[in-house]
């Protein structure tokens, strides 16, 4: 079991897009560490041929990829928190 | 409670289609209730009034002109606030959400709305349906109508407190680990979380994907069998619904005791089941036994591994499927401090300013399970033992028809009991959790009370067998005459 490290959890943090505050980062870095010791208990359990399980579906049923309309362009931007010509806008992507 | 407030969904469709009452005086019945008692309860998040009247007001002059609106016409109904409904917001009890106008109803929504069933409001919950006791609400935590000072259960609290206390006839949540069945049974309603794939969950906003299903909390079986009855089936906009038939889930209420096969894992049930539960528990088993039905022992032998991998594969859903609220295209965006700020800090600072602790603690989870390095370790490991769970309820199902548990290990706990400790939490449910795993449908129906708090017996059966679950549930509800009206207010 790998031990949760503040800077491990740094990383998680960004892949995750969280900013998180030191202390944050220190409490969640405690509460990972313990989940993952009870978690622990799964490495007891003999896996061996038993394939993974990823849906408790029959199976999905795709209808055909035809666009509809169910949605306005000014309903899809009415939510949005800042928007110019019709379009999502964001600030800059690249950084500086 | 008022007759009008007390009423089954059948009964108020019945008195408004033969004009005892009109669907405006049930309409303002409730809506009186609300505001005289849900000061001290919490569980609306958001209320449309005039447009609720508005409602009745026409199913009222559809029934003058001899037409019939509908199974439910009339009923008042509440929806977690995690499944769309237009006219309302959608906050999914999060600060992230807290402006989002809702553009379309949920199948659901318009399932029941065309049945006749009208909208009263929106209820609250754990922040995006994670925790079980409503205290992850952005907005503050529900009471139980029962004891004001102990949790509702969660996460869809607001939808139990609001059944319980009269508030609407039906509510839906939604139960993606036992978020339907705990707060049902902590609030002494009956909490249906059918098969996955029953219901659609086109406008539920995702929690897990391959977990997450809508069901209703009602104050009977019978109430449970008529919503089941409108709100399943195919969807078009759910890959995941399926085709086959719903089935006459009225007419197994009326089936007999007699025959039915109900699985008890004693093992299971060995440890961390408060006495008072563990006694109205076997109380009920003994009562369905002398009512002609076989006990049979069955064996769960990877049920315990459930709490563990639930909460791998659940965060790591979680935490793809939160990564849609990033301040770009609804919810809050917080703009940063520094003039040169990027794209990827406007992420970074809003999720951070817009999530509660327990929701990034499950991201935090999540992403790590699925990260390079860790993801066959945890993750993978998770859905192979997700495997043997559903393997288990198969070789159970050979030998019963249901396997009945407590619904939960305690009865409802107090407010911020739990809430230092994150695993204790987790731990409410040990029970419910195995059914959302194996994909198979549960029930909780009141069988009791241990110290004048409810304690729920769960049922679970064979996928698509929610008849089943409803003729064992409404044994229960005949033979241990469980009364649902709450003390508390």
């Amino acid at each position: 079991m790998a031990e949760i490290q503040d800077k491990l959890l740094t990383h998680i943090a960004t892949l995750a897009r969280l900013s998180l505050s030191t202390e944050e980062t220190t409490s969640l870095a405690h509460d990972l560490a313990e989940i993952l010791k009870y978690a622990a208990s799964l490495e007891t359990i003999d896996l061996a041929g038993v394939p993974p399980m990823s849906h408790a579906t029959e199976g999905e049923r795709f209808r055909p990829d035809e666009p509809t309309h169910d949605l306005t362009r000014e309903q899809a931007l009415q939510n949005a928190p800042d928007q110019d010509s019709g379009l999502f806008r964001v600030p800059q992507v690249i950084g500086g | 409670m008022s007759a009008l407030t007390s009423l089954g969904m059948g009964e108020i469709a019945a008195a408004i289609k033969a004009k005892k009452a009109s669907a405006s005086e049930v309409v303002e019945a409730h809506l009186s209730r609300i505001s005289s008692k849900d000061v001290s309860i919490g569980a609306f998040l958001a209320r449309a009034d005039d447009a609720a009247r508005g409602e009745a007001k026409e199913i009222d002059a559809r029934i003058a002109k001899g037409e019939d609106p509908g199974v439910l016409a009339g009923v008042p109904i509440a929806i977690k606030d995690v499944i769309h409904v237009k006219g309302f917001p959608t906050t999914c009890g999060s600060k992230i959400l807290n402006r989002f106008a809702t553009p379309y109803d949920a199948t659901v929504i318009r399932r029941l709305r065309s049945a006749g069933a009208i909208v009263l409001g929106k209820l609250n919950m754990d922040e995006f349906a994670m925790g079980s006791s409503n205290e992850n609400s952005a907005f503050g935590p529900v009471k139980n109508p029962w004891d004001l000072t102990r949790v509702p259960g969660g996460s869809s609290g607001g939808s139990a407190a609001a059944v319980s206390a009269g508030f609407a006839a039906m509510t839906l949540g939604s139960d993606t680990g036992g978020s339907i069945r705990q707060p049902a049974a902590f609030c002494g309603v009956v909490g249906l979380k059918p098969t996955y794939g029953r219901v659609s969950r086109y406008g539920l906003v995702a929690f897990a994907s391959s977990l997450d299903q809508i069901g209703p909390l009602t104050r009977s079986c019978a109430d449970a069998a008529l919503s089941l009855s409108v709100i399943a089936g195919q969807d078009v906009h759910d890959a995941t619904s399926s085709p086959r038939p719903v089935d006459d889930y009225a007419a197994a209420l009326h089936a007999p005791t007699k025959g039915l096969r109900v699985g008890v894992p004693r093992d299971f049930l060995k440890t961390g089941v408060e006495p008072g539960v563990m006694a109205e528990f076997d109380k009920t088993i003994s009562a369905l036994k002398a009512d002609g039905a076989e006990i049979v022992d069955v064996a769960l032998p990877n049920a315990p591994h459930a709490i563990a991998t639930y909460y791998l594969v659940a965060t790591a859903e979680a935490s793809s499927n939160l990564a849609r609220f990033d301040g770009v295209r609804y919810g809050l965006r917080t703009d940063s401090a520094t003039a040169r700020a990027t794209l990827k800090d406007m992420y970074g600072e809003t999720r951070d300013a817009g999530f509660g602790p327990e929701v990034k603690r499950r991201i935090v989870l999540g992403t790590f399970v699925l990260s390079s390095g860790y993801y066959d370790a945890y993750y993978l490991r998770a859905q192979k033992v997700r495997t043997l769970i559903r393997r288990d309820f198969e070789t159970a199902f050979a030998s019963c028809d249901v396997i009945a548990t407590p619904t939960t290990p305690s009865p409802a706990f107090k407010l911020g009991e739990k809430t230092a400790n994150p695993l204790e939490m987790y731990l409410a449910d040990v029970f419910t959790v195995p059914a959302n795993l194996a994909g198979v449908p549960g029930i909780s129906v009141p069988c009791g009370l241990s110290n004048g708090l409810p304690v729920g017996v769960q049922f679970v059966g064979p996928v698509f067998e929610e008849a089943t679950l409803l003729r064992a549930g409404r044994a229960v509800e005949r033979l241990m005459g469980m009364s649902a009206a709450p003390t508390g207010i």
